[in-house]
């Protein structure tokens, strides 16, 4: 696991929703350069996390930390402006807006000219270049023109994780990124996902499901249950660790040691 | 060059640009086009009403912010000419000095409901610009010292606007309406029906207030096009689209919300300062009537929401039918009256149901085309392209196999 000082911090966050504590006391640091897969069965709080760091979620007590600045109060996009870059688990995109006007309004909001009243928007050409860019790198600079609400869904999981990547942020947050995407399109996500990590300077959490995914990409696992961290640490340990596996995977040993 | 003029945002459609430059000569030159009173202020609303419908396209069909409340800034901006006419006399000071002082209170009013949709949202926030529009309404009613209450105002408009300003002797108009009418029910005198079809046009104060009012809305409309193609208006697309998304990639939403709010308003207020100046006469119900907020509504509709092209075809498509189905229906309500048989149901197209049937039509347009004549012009044209493309695509392949 890559050393450093921690980017991103969670600090006894905790969320009561009217008496169901969906998120309790989960303390948690996340250094450059590390790629954290969150795992856990459904329900155990894991996108609720995500939105509590993220900001759509307030928290009931507890703090968000980035760079040791408690941002726990702030709006989702002042958030967003500070480097914490999120996609959603359900897609999440402008669905009457082409592909590319999509990946420009993630580009844009990098350069705060949204309050510009009077240039026109189709002639800021570095905006355009560099959404395409992105497209190209999910593959889909094909459908540039392609209204989003007809795509394909393994097309706008793609941009779903194109529109992260735009935002350029220092923490990426991915909630299962290849959720509903074909066998064929998984590896081209799983292999920018590995490029972000080796950049270093990045942060990148994820939620998933696959288990050869996540054996593959993390350095390290968290498993929440019934919204409680209940492990911490190196991919194989967690993995292995008996606990995770009957009570929180639902995976017998054996099978689990045969996959 | 129109490039820039459009803001790069084309008709798209050569039906629709074929329309809009019909209604752009027809108001150009309207006042010598069509004779008549009626002509000559259902061309004077038509232009008011595409500056209030535009505008409040920026917001319901670029945003989806849903405001009852559109008429109050546009009450705002009408009361607000009147009432500085009245209090200081008939000069251009006084008309300045309306514009400012309601422009300034619609700033300050909209910048309350902008940080008001924060709050609430939706649906709730439509119910509270309706309560607001209402308490004006009856504010208006109710403060009849000052603004005539029910009765409403006269408008004491500077002598250079009104008709007892001669600027030059009578022009020549040419009755294109009465030409043709004449010439298709009496084709054998097209000579005497073209004598009958011109007419003389006063050159007055009255004339003069059209066209400042015909070029202030086409300079406002123009604004408006280059405002929703600019980075701002990608953004308001994007809340329209998927608010909490655009939150998410950091837009920070309740400020382009109650800056479109701001904005919206205070081309209302200009249109309603044109509105008093050119009716010369204004009331709570010509300007302030929930029936009013829902006419600007459906000329957004039925012109097609989110297209600003759409509120003018809208807005003149609308008022046409208000000016002119009336006198439409009274004919064929006569005409079936001296029918057998079908003077039983004559009284259904007597003049005063035209509201009836333009509900029917309303209906069946939204029905047929619910993006609007706009929207569907456009997705006729598209669909067209496609298909030629797709013609040309086939016809290449059939060449290189034959080939």
């Amino acid at each position: 696991m890559a050393t450093g000082k921690p980017v991103l911090e969670s600090r006894n966050l905790t969320i009561n929703f009217g008496g169901h504590i969906a998120v309790n006391e989960v303390s948690c640091a996340f250094a450059p350069g590390t790629l954290t897969s969150i795992v856990g069965p459904n329900g155990a709080g894991k996108t609720t996390w995500f939105n509590l760091i993220s900001g759509q979620l307030k928290p009931t007590s507890g703090e968000v930390l980035l760079h040791g600045e408690d941002i726990s109060r702030l709006s989702a996009p002042a958030r967003a402006d500070k480097g914490l870059g999120r996609a959603f688990q359900l897609t999440n995109l402008f669905p009457n807006l082409t592909v590319l006007e999509n990946c420009r309004l993630a580009v844009g909001s990098r350069d705060s000219m949204g309050y510009n009243f009077w240039s026109l928007d189709a002639k800021r050409q570095a905006v355009t270049d560099r959404a395409m860019e992105y497209l190209r790198q999910v593959r889909l600079e094909h459908r540039a023109d392609y209204v989003v609400s007809g795509l394909p869904h393994g097309d706008q999981r793609k941009l779903e994780v194109g529109l992260l990547l735009a935002l350029e942020p220092e923490v990426f947050m991915f909630d299962e990124p290849t959720a509903g995407m074909s066998v064929d399109e998984v590896p081209v996500i799983l292999d920018l996902i590995a490029d972000i990590k080796k950049r270093q300077d990045k942060v990148v959490l994820l939620v998933e499901h696959k288990m050869d995914v996540v054996r593959s990409l993390s350095d390290r696992i968290v498993v929440l249950h019934n919204g409680e961290l209940v492990a911490d640490g190196d991919p194989a340990e967690v993995i292995s660790s008996p606990v995770v596996q009957e009570a929180y995977l639902g995976i017998p040993q054996d099978e689990a040691e045969s996959a | 060059m129109m490039h820039s003029i459009l803001s790069g945002d084309f008709p798209r459609s050569r039906v629709l640009t074929g329309l809009l430059i019909a209604i752009f000569i027809g108001l150009a030159l309207g006042p010598f086009l069509f004779g008549g009173t009626v002509a000559f202020r259902t061309m004077g609303l038509i232009c008011v009403f595409i500056i209030v419908v535009a505008s409040y396209d920026l917001m319901l069909g670029y945003t989806h912010v849903v405001s009852f409340a559109h008429l109050m800034f546009f009450g705002f901006g009408a009361y607000g000419v009147a009432m500085a006419l009245d209090a200081m006399g008939s000069n251009f000071t006084a008309i300045f000095v309306g514009l400012g002082a309601s422009l300034a209170l619609s700033v300050v009013v909209a910048l309350l409901l902008g940080l008001l949709s924060l709050r609430v949202k939706a649906i709730f926030f439509a119910l509270v610009t309706l309560a607001i529009a209402f308490a004006f309404m009856v504010l208006v009613n109710q403060l009849y010292f000052i603004t005539g209450g029910e009765d409403g105002m006269r408008v004491a408009v500077p002598r250079e606007l009104g008709p007892a300003f001669r600027m030059d002797d009578t022009w020549t108009g040419f009755s294109l309406v009465g030409w043709l009418w004449g010439v298709i029910t009496n084709p054998l005198a097209v000579a005497e029906v073209t004598r009958e079809a011109f007419f003389d046009v006063r050159m007055n104060g009255r004339l003069l207030m059209y066209y400042v009012t015909f070029v202030l809305a086409t300079g406002l409309f123009l604004f408006m096009l280059r405002l929703v193609n600019s980075p701002f208006g990608k953004v308001l697309l994007a809340i329209r689209e998927n608010e909490f998304r655009a939150e998410a990639l950091g837009y920070r939403t309740v400020y382009y919300r109650t800056a479109v709010v701001v904005i919206a308003s205070m081309l209302a207020t200009v249109g309603g300062v044109l509105f008093a100046l050119v009716t010369r006469y204004i009331t709570p119900e010509s300007t302030l009537d929930f029936e009013l907020a829902v006419f600007v509504l459906l000329m957004c509709v039925i012109g097609g929401m989110g297209t600003l092209y759409g509120s003018v075809v809208g807005a003149t498509v609308f008022l046409i039918a208000q000016n002119y189905l009336q006198d439409l229906l009274g004919g064929v309500s006569d005409w079936m009256e001296a029918m057998p048989l079908l003077h039983y149901v004559a009284g259904l197209f007597g003049a005063d149901r035209w509201l009836l049937w333009f509900g029917v039509l309303f209906v069946l347009s939204v029905y047929f085309f619910p993006t609007g004549i706009v929207g569907q012009l456009r997705t006729w044209a598209a669909e067209r392209e496609r298909r030629r493309q797709g013609k040309a695509v086939a016809e290449g392949e059939t060449a290189e196999q034959t080939g």
